[in-house]
């Protein structure tokens, strides 16, 4: 079972239907136990990491989530839900993400417009491109992605940063270590190039 | 470097698609649902859903139209029409709209664009502007096309950026329908003014209008004619901007 983490956030119905489509049901909860019991876990989003920190916490989601990653089962973080697998972040500093990837959100520093929206191309590293999920996905040309954000991952170690899209500079877009896979773009946004990459986590064996 | 968009549009009344010239003259453009699928399927950027016949009475049937075209997608969609409060975007929002557009209401109480922008974030907030040349300026309309206001298109659309836009939707009323090619003068001034995308919108009759309009500053395109009457596909449409050099989707 493909378990969509419900914590109160918008748009989670869009993750699900993408799920579907591709010919892998997904079940939306808020329970703590349905988490740790399902196979794989995606942690989807849209808001401010504070609040969606404090509420991971007090809800006991966040350990299922937690829990399930150091169990080596596969966990996909989305947006938001990416941003929260890091410890901490420049948009709510004091909050406690989930700690499970190593580095840090940040802000653009940039003088284009922020938020960045749209479609942005995103091409994998040398770590990528040796990903089971990511490499036969973006291959060497790269794949569009529908992004909508103001904050990214950052320092992070190269192993785990599997793509990288630019705006003003490269930044993190798909981050990665052991079972855990984050987007900071919506696939569930990105038509076919999003859908497989949803088709290829519902099927990975990490 | 962000993909230009094409973005076809439904212009929706009393349940189904509609197209007319100058806002007026009506001609029915197939049902909604199925357009949506077709557009998504055929890899348009993203879908524009206008309510056209915005009324109060008719909210609850738009919004369930809202939620069966957005189950269809898996694209960016964005609602609007009738939309007047932060409540009224959220029903939207929740229907599955990941963008709300508004316009006469935005002209009625400015701080309404504010209020979206403070609930749901600037990348949330389209302010769609309708403009006709008239008296040696660009006049910016409300109730459909029906009324002018004193307000001039290029600094009503920056004070829109000012109050929390995310893009600006800037439909010429005197393009609108006629293919004859988006007003690029309009568009290029806009582009000039503010640094949110500028989506243009009126005119389109032509792939070559198209990227007209992407060069002249525009960073997507909206059409509404030439893809539900023409047969032409997105998919063609596409091939000629990368041909012509515009970045856009594979």
């Amino acid at each position: 079972m493909i378990a969509v983490v419900d914590y109160g956030v918008n748009n989670l119905a869009s993750v699900v239907r993408a799920f579907a489509a591709v010919g892998h049901p997904a079940t939306l909860t808020a329970d703590p136990e349905v988490v740790r019991r399902a196979d794989r876990v995606v942690l989807p989003g849209v808001g401010n990491f504070g609040r969606a920190a404090v509420t991971l916490r007090v809800t006991g989601l966040g350990d299922a989530v937690r829990e399930q990653a150091a169990a080596g089962r596969p966990v996909l973080g989305i947006c938001l839900g990416q941003q929260l697998f890091f410890a901490e972040s420049e948009e709510a500093p004091g909050a406690h993400g989930l700690g499970i990837l190593p580095g840090r959100v940040a802000r653009f520093t940039t003088s284009l417009h922020v938020p960045h929206v749209g479609w942005a191309e995103v091409l994998a590293t040398t770590a990528g491109e040796a990903h089971p999920v990511i490499g036969p996905l973006l291959g060497t040309s790269g794949a569009f992605y529908y992004h909508v954000h103001s904050f990214h991952p950052a320092d992070l170690p190269d192993s785990a940063i599997l793509a990288t899209a630019d705006y003003d500079g490269r930044f993190p877009t798909i981050v990665g270590q052991g079972s855990v896979l984050g987007t900071q773009f919506h696939p569930e946004k990105s038509q076919d190039a999003g859908l497989a990459l949803v088709k290829a986590f519902a099927e990975w064996t990490p | 470097m962000l993909a230009r968009r094409i973005i076809p549009c439904l212009d929706v009344a009393d349940g189904r698609v509609v197209k007319g010239i100058h806002f007026e003259g009506l001609r029915d453009a197939g049902d909604p649902v199925e357009q949506a699928t077709r557009y998504d399927r055929e890899g348009a950027d993203e879908l524009v859903f206008l309510d056209i016949a915005a009324s109060y009475q008719a909210r609850s049937t738009t919004l369930a139209m809202v939620e069966r075209v957005a189950e269809t997608l898996f694209i960016p969609f964005t609602v609007g029409g009738g939309i007047r409060s932060v409540d009224d975007a959220g029903a939207a929002l929740r229907a599955g709209a990941d963008k709300v557009a508004v316009n006469t209401a935005a002209v009625r109480d400015p701080d309404l664009v504010s209020r979206l922008a403070d609930a749901y974030g600037t990348q949330c907030v389209v302010a769609a502007v309708d403009v006709r040349w008239a008296n040696d300026r660009w006049a910016v309309m409300v109730t459909g096309g029906r009324d002018a206001t004193p307000l001039e298109a290029i600094s009503w659309i920056a004070e829109l950026e000012h109050r929390g836009a995310g893009e600006i939707l800037l439909t010429s009323m005197d393009r609108d329908g006629t293919r004859s090619g988006y007003d690029l003068r309009l568009t290029t001034a806009a582009a000039h003014a503010v640094d949110i995308p500028i989506i243009a919108s009126g005119g389109a009759g032509s792939f070559e209008h198209l990227a007209q309009a992407l060069e002249a500053g525009a960073h997507g395109v909206l059409a509404a004619s030439i893809f539900h009457f023409d047969n032409q596909t997105i998919a063609g449409a596409r091939s000629y901007l990368r041909e012509r050099g515009i970045p856009v989707r594979p």
